[in-house]
């Protein structure tokens, strides 16, 4: 039991760190309501997973990146907002992933995490994951902030911006896909968003913004958890997903009164 | 090209075209070393898509030919920077390597003042500046400049092109600007190039005081404005 929550909070803690970090820069793109909803697009990726016999998380991972990379295109092709376009495709995949897993239990866990079953190998594989995906946004965190302060600026400097931004959205959609794992498709959006928005509150400069989200993940999924962990002794035990997200809202909402009490100007 | 010694650019026959509509047709002009174009022309005359063109940010036919070792700083007509908790500090060190105080005093702004304000919560003239000293941080010796006043009230837009102007005197630098004011033309540039998806007058710029140039460059009437 102490081994398998150890486990959760390796992978839960690790991903958190990520998510919130590489979700500073989905808030500034607007395009918070597309990190949520592109989370429930991995939903018929794992039910193939689930009846061909593979690994869910890797379908969950193919869907999510062809799909936000088509959202991407037709986003820039037609002019239609990114909330537009999603909100068309992610109720789709919802109801395409329902219709494919006929089986409850796994139905039940793609759409709201299965971190009980995590072991030593999901783990580190989520560490690993996590660590890559943040230390390659970091080396691209300010060619993108650039791109989104001034398209030209960041071209005339020598930035290909398309291409940053589809390996932004491969690191988007690998940490949302092991997200999963911890909060399921349904609340995975809550860790790419609530995180980054809190810490927007908190901050003026883009240094602190983006550190503040990178703790703020972290603490909330670490705290829910352990939260978790703690009411395992009520029947049924309360699944960590909706915990983590209910402390990363508390989160949010300190932030608010903080800024309200401290009327920081920004 | 030929010339390099005199010119630093020489455009033959650009023709910038999207879809459905040709956007610049036929432009062809050149470029003094140290000189100061104006470029003018009505709305949607196709200024701001020359300097996309003239930093080869979009497809183009014709020649654009740069002196050899040019460099070319960009200042953008606007920011999308309001809802970006960034400060002056962090947008500036985006240029490695370059002395940001030294970029921001040529510009007039006291460091201790600015840098650690959100580039988002500056003023006008403020972010004109700070964008300006992003420009010349790598020593260009072109500059671009789309609409230097944007959002600048009267008393700092007269105050900017003093600066520009020392800037080009001190660095040698050679100026496009793309403006509508009649008389910052007359008074800070030396050519003006009008346009109007072709090339509808280019000149000397003391002569857009003439009305009649004036009504043939702009399509309509103009009235008198006392200047």
């Amino acid at each position: 039991m102490a081994e398998e929550l150890a486990f959760s909070l390796l992978i839960g803690i690790s991903v958190g760190l990520s998510a919130g970090y590489l979700g500073s820069i989905m808030v500034l793109e607007k395009m918070a309501l597309v990190g949520d909803a592109l989370s429930h697009v991995a939903l018929p990726g794992l039910a193939l997973g689930v009846l061909l016999n593979f690994d869910p998380l890797v379908g969950g991972f193919a869907f999510l990146f062809v799909s936000s990379v088509i959202i991407w295109h037709i986003g820039r092709v037609t002019k239609l907002s990114f909330e537009t376009i999603v909100g068309a495709v992610f109720t789709l995949s919802l109801a395409a992933g329902i219709l494919m897993i006929r089986d409850l239990d796994v139905l039940e866990g793609a759409l709201f995490g299965d971190i009980a079953k995590v072991r030593l190998v999901d783990a580190a594989a989520g560490l690993v994951i996590a660590g890559v995906a943040t230390y390659l946004t970091r080396m691209i965190y300010n060619k993108i902030v650039l791109s989104m302060i001034s398209e030209e600026l960041a071209i005339s400097k020598g930035i290909n911006v398309p291409r940053v931004n589809l390996l932004y959205l491969l690191l988007v959609s690998l940490v949302v896909a092991i997200g999963i794992k911890i909060t399921g498709t349904l609340l995975v959006g809550f860790l790419v968003v609530v995180p980054a928005a809190a810490a927007k509150n908190l901050s003026a400069n883009l240094s602190r913004y983006s550190l503040l989200s990178l703790v703020f993940g972290g603490v909330s999924a670490g705290l829910g958890i352990l939260l978790a962990g703690f009411l395992s002794y009520l029947e049924p035990p309360p699944p960590p997903g909706p915990l983590v997200v209910v402390v990363g809202v508390v989160l949010f909402v300190i932030t608010i009164l903080v800024r309200w009490k401290k009327r920081i100007s920004i | 090209m030929e010339t390099s010694d005199r010119y630093i650019l020489k455009v033959t026959d650009l023709t910038v075209e999207l879809p459905n509509q040709t956007i610049l047709e036929n432009v062809s002009f050149e470029l003094k070393k140290g000189t100061t174009l104006a470029i003018i022309g009505p709305n949607g005359a196709g200024k701001t898509i020359l300097f996309r063109a003239l930093l080869n940010l979009i497809p183009y036919r014709g020649k654009i030919e740069w002196a050899p070792k040019v460099k070319i700083g960009y200042v953008p007509q606007y920011l999308s920077a309001s809802d970006i908790p960034i400060s002056v500090k962090e947008f500036l060190a985006f240029k490695e390597g370059s002395d940001i105080d030294d970029a921001l005093s040529s510009v007039g702004l006291d460091s201790k003042e600015v840098l650690n304000k959100r580039l988002g919560a500056l003023s006008g003239g403020q972010l004109r500046r700070v964008l300006i000293a992003w420009a010349i941080m790598d020593k260009p010796t072109v500059l671009l400049f789309d609409e230097p006043t944007t959002g600048v009230d009267l008393d700092s837009e007269e105050a900017i092109y003093k600066m520009l102007n020392d800037l080009e005197e001190k660095y040698k630098i050679t100026m496009l600007l793309i403006s509508h004011d009649l008389h910052i033309i007359r008074d800070y540039s030396d050519y003006m190039l009008a346009l109007n998806k072709c090339v509808t007058f280019f000149g000397e710029s003391k002569r857009i005081m003439d009305l009649e140039l004036q009504q043939m460059i702009y399509g309509e009437p103009v009235c008198m404005v006392p200047v």
